[in-house]
């Protein structure tokens, strides 16, 4: 059977081209979804139905006459309120920036409407993608769609909860310590951290700039390695890109597991990792050597520093990327300053929110003099010792399988007054951004409640085409990821 | 590495990153954060000697472009979010008062 025409971005596409279904009929009924889920969920920050019909009509238009058409023509996709579109606006979740219209598209927007993507909304996100549960929006929470009350996960809880809903079928998100694949965990659909440098920065706000990259998100790896593949690549505005060549990803994603070494670390299934949790994972382990991987023991003994480490180089960063929103050029200023250092102090204060604060004041300690040696230089060493011990792991295997997060979704509210123990839920994403490496959470499972439990799978940098084979070879054997919330519409 | 977060290291915090709190935050932030930095107070332990830093997960280089005159954003694009715009500038509160001087 013709792969390309099972998973739902590429079946879509696929429908549009052959001129099935018109990309006005498909748009047009996303947007009903989106409009009917938007209370219930708030996945969205802004989506914008009369530009979305328009480039769906053109669409039509040229598939009539017969000109050519990209290989996403058609498909609605939802994007990041921290990416820039020269459309609507860019918020960040933030009220400083509430109403900002950037004068450029990022990189990776260019790159989907080239494609003939069709981007409808901005979705939801934690205020700067700061944040594990998509709660720190300025605006309101973003809800998971298999229980409303329950946190989407975060801070790309908008867009992983709406594809989750089936709103729209891809979306992307960011991730610097966790954002795309943590709630990818939460809400039963698969994202993907790419390798640091695989897709170009340019137009995505900064969070940490040696941590962050955009990541897609979709209902199945076969989409998400389509979606990997449309974005990524070199870009001369981006000076951190690579100029690695971009792989087809989906020409070796069926290659299977025989043989493929999959690691296993005792470091990640330790204490304060939820039984039921637990047991999703080793089964998918047991999934994988079925298909015929090898399964190793690794040692990763720093990866007990990694939330640390992480929250240390984040915040530093974030403190300096930050500095930028002062009332002067461009976001909310604050009225009645006397003089510059006012006008910075009172418009910060007014138009940044409390968990911003809190990252910009433990970054600009760590890098203060008196402190950066023992904080932020301490932590960029302990950095090296994380990597290392990566690069030591990736020469015995291919992959490395863990939890995405020690537990499923969790009430909204539960952890929004402390911030500690918010941050000890990042304990097994963040070690892939401070070492650059690639990694995926895929849907492995349910708990008793019916939450959905991730399994996240890392690889070297570059080992993007391995990793995929590797999920999808999961995806093949199991069916969580077809599974959808209750309420929602088929694919 | 232990550091006491007291009101006035948060104060001094704060105005190094130039945002301004009220009492209840300074109050707020201080138990916060001395929470999360002593969370940090681990990395204390770990022995780094002969560690190098690593401030970025690719090779270090400068990456550079060659120096030719390239499109940029039109003045009206780079002013367009001007919370007060004047002729072709952003204006702001006059830069220094006699007490920050």
């Amino acid at each position: 059977m013709n792969a390309a025409a099972q998973s739902p971005i590429l079946g879509l596409a696929r429908a549009i081209r052959s001129g099935e279904r018109s990309a006005e009929e498909v748009v047009r009924e996303r947007l009903c979804r989106i409009d009917a889920a938007q209370a219930r969920l708030g996945a969205f920050i802004s989506f914008d139905p009369d530009r979305s019909l328009r480039l769906a009509r053109q669409i039509d238009t040229e598939r009539a006459k017969g000109g050519s058409l990209g290989p996403l023509a058609g498909v609605p996709l939802a994007v990041k309120d921290n990416i820039a579109t020269p459309f609507g606006a860019t918020t960040c979740g933030c009220r400083m920036l509430e109403k900002y219209r950037s004068p450029f598209a990022a990189h990776v927007v260019e790159r989907l409407e080239t494609a003939g993507a069709i981007i409808v909304g901005k979705t939801n996100l934690d205020e700067f993608a700061m944040g594990s549960t998509t709660e720190n929006s300025a605006f309101f929470p973003t809800r998971n769609p298999w229980d409303a009350t329950r946190v989407a996960g975060g801070s790309s809880g908008g867009s992983v909860a709406a594809v989750a809903a089936r709103l729209v079928p891809g979306a992307l998100g960011s991730d610097t310590g966790g954002s795309v694949r943590l709630p990818a965990s939460f809400c039963g659909v698969v994202g993907l951290k790419p390798t640091y440098g695989r897709v170009s920065r340019y137009g995505l706000v900064a969070y940490g700039s040696s941590l962050d990259q955009i990541g897609p998100v979709a209902t199945d790896v076969r989409d998400v390695a389509f979606l990997l593949g449309a974005i990524s690549g070199h870009d001369p505005r981006d000076a951190t890109s690579s100029a690695e060549p971009v792989p087809d990803y989906l020409s070796e994603i069926e290659s299977g597991v025989a043989g493929l070494r999959v690691g296993v670390s005792q470091e990640y299934l330790g204490d304060g990792l939820d039984r039921q949790v637990r047991g999703a994972v080793l089964t998918a382990i047991d999934v994988l050597r079925g298909a015929g991987a090898e399964v190793v023991s690794v040692s990763l003994p720093n990866l007990r520093h990694a939330v640390a480490c992480y929250y240390l180089i984040a915040t530093a960063e974030a403190s300096s990327n930050l500095a930028r929103f002062d009332g002067v050029r461009y976001g909310r200023r604050a009225e009645g300053a006397d003089d510059l250092l006012q006008l910075y102090e009172r418009s910060r204060s007014l138009g940044l929110g409390a968990e911003v604060k809190r990252r910009i004041m433990l970054g600009t300690f760590a890098l203060s003099s008196g402190y950066h040696d023992a904080y932020y230089l301490k932590a960029l060493k302990v950095r090296t010792l994380i990597k290392s011990d990566f690069d030591d792991a990736f020469r015995q295997v291919d992959v490395i399988a863990s939890p995405v997060a020690p537990t499923t979704a969790f009430p909204i509210g539960e952890k929004v007054d402390d911030p500690l123990a918010m941050y000890l839920g990042d304990i097994y994403t963040t070690s892939a951004n401070l070492a650059g490496l690639c990694a995926i959470s895929v849907p492995a499972g349910f708990d008793d409640r019916g939450l959905p439990i991730g399994l996240q799978l890392m690889g070297p940098p570059f080992g993007e085409p391995r990793l995929l084979a590797a999920a999808f070879a999961h995806q093949r054997t199991t069916d969580f990821h077809r599974q959808a919330p209750p309420e929602t519409p088929g694919d | 590495m232990t550091v006491v977060v007291d009101m006035p290291l948060v104060r001094h915090v704060a105005r190094l990153a130039r945002i301004e709190l009220t009492e209840d935050e300074v109050v707020r932030y201080a138990h916060q954060l001395g929470r999360v930095l002593e969370y940090m107070e681990q990395l204390g332990a770990v022995d780094t000697s002969n560690v190098e830093p690593t401030a970025h997960p690719t090779l270090d280089r400068n990456v550079l472009r060659d120096d030719a005159e390239s499109a940029g954003l039109s003045t009206d694009a780079a002013l367009s979010n001007a919370p007060f715009r004047q002729d072709d500038q952003f204006r702001v509160p006059k830069v220094l008062n006699q007490e920050t001087a």
